[in-house]
């Protein structure tokens, strides 16, 4: 038991309010809202890769948002490198079934090799999920003013009703790939 | 000292996210499918821990450690934006099986691939800084 608490999924009521308290968090420490998709632009920014005028602002002011994503990645380095953990998620089983089902026979690590490695990067599958993906998760959420930190969670927060139609944005949008997508880019692999 | 503290508090977010699960493309697809409690839970908890918490520090007068009165803005309303916005992140998020903390985390979990989702990612924005002022907002 104490061992499938350490290697095991946290359970929704110990991570979401784990979650939740980065609000206040970084509220008193820094006094800056929860967010993380503004780190995108800055990165743009930053390397100046465009000459947009959306682009011309002091960036560097906004550093702390860089370097708490950069602990993102740090975090998950330590826990991959520290903490044991399952080498399955603990995913329901009938949403292995329907993966299984869809053509998904690898189940182990956080995402399925099949579509996330570098060895399929240039199947039409991957590139749909990773690089069309990955377009959409910036153009989204720069369009939409957040994403699920900045709306979902710390707009919410706020009962902002701007947040409350991203948020119903995200699942439209979510939905229609995972139900009427989502077969058909499998059944690529 | 500021910077050693956004650090900190993204360590501890990634590792959050990574023991959560909420950077698992297999869950994103679950939570999709309405197969479990897991994701929805968390999220509503966050919010519920969210909004008590910033009531709370507002009730009281909280102060920030540089000694400002803690009252964060709440984000404009751009109904269109919003909307547009947020449907294509939605098919992203589907996509990718993560939103943009989960993109770093992945990285530092070891799937180097989802650079290319940052960079793809980052393109995205730039492509948005290009045609904001055509888009309906």
């Amino acid at each position: 038991m104490s061992s499938q608490l350490i290697s095991g999924p946290w359970p929704w009521y110990i991570a979401g309010p784990a979650i939740g308290l980065m609000v206040p968090l970084l509220l008193f420490v820094l006094n800056k809202s929860f967010g993380v998709s503004s780190s995108l632009k800055h990165l743009c920014a930053m390397c100046a890769i465009s000459n947009a005028r959306f682009f011309k602002y002091d960036w560097k002011k906004e550093t702390w948002n860089l370097i708490f994503v950069f602990g993102i990645f740090l975090g998950a380095v330590l826990v991959a490198e520290y903490v044991p953990s399952d080498s399955l998620v603990g995913i329901s089983d009938a949403t292995a079934e329907k993966l299984s089902g869809m053509g998904i026979t690898d189940f182990t690590g956080l995402m399925p090799e099949q579509l996330f490695s570098f060895s399929h990067v240039l199947s039409p599958a991957t590139l749909i999920c990773i690089v069309l993906g990955g377009f959409f998760v910036g153009f989204g959420t720069r369009y939409a003013g957040g994403c699920t930190s900045g709306h979902a969670i710390m707009g919410l927060s706020q009962f902002s009703l701007g947040s409350l139609v991203a948020v119903i944005g995200f699942f439209i949008g979510g939905l229609f790939v995972s139900w009427i997508v989502l077969p058909s880019i499998l059944s690529l692999i | 000292m500021k910077h050693i503290y956004a650090l900190l508090l993204g360590v501890l977010f990634g590792g959050i996210l990574v023991k959560a699960e909420v950077v698992s493309w297999f869950r994103i697809q679950e939570m999709f499918w309405f197969q479990s409690f897991h994701m929805y839970g968390i999220i509503g908890s966050a919010i519920a821990v969210g909004a008590l918490s910033i009531w709370l520090m507002k009730r009281f007068g909280a102060k920030s450690l540089s000694g400002e009165f803690i009252n964060p803005s709440p984000k404009p309303l751009h109904k269109k934006a919003n909307l547009f916005g947020g449907i294509i992140f939605g098919l992203g998020w589907a996509l990718t099986g993560a939103c943009p903390g989960p993109l770093f985390a992945l990285v530092g979990s070891g799937y180097g691939i989802m650079l290319v989702a940052i960079l793809s990612a980052m393109l995205g924005v730039v492509a948005y800084g290009h045609l904001k002022d055509k888009l309906p907002h």
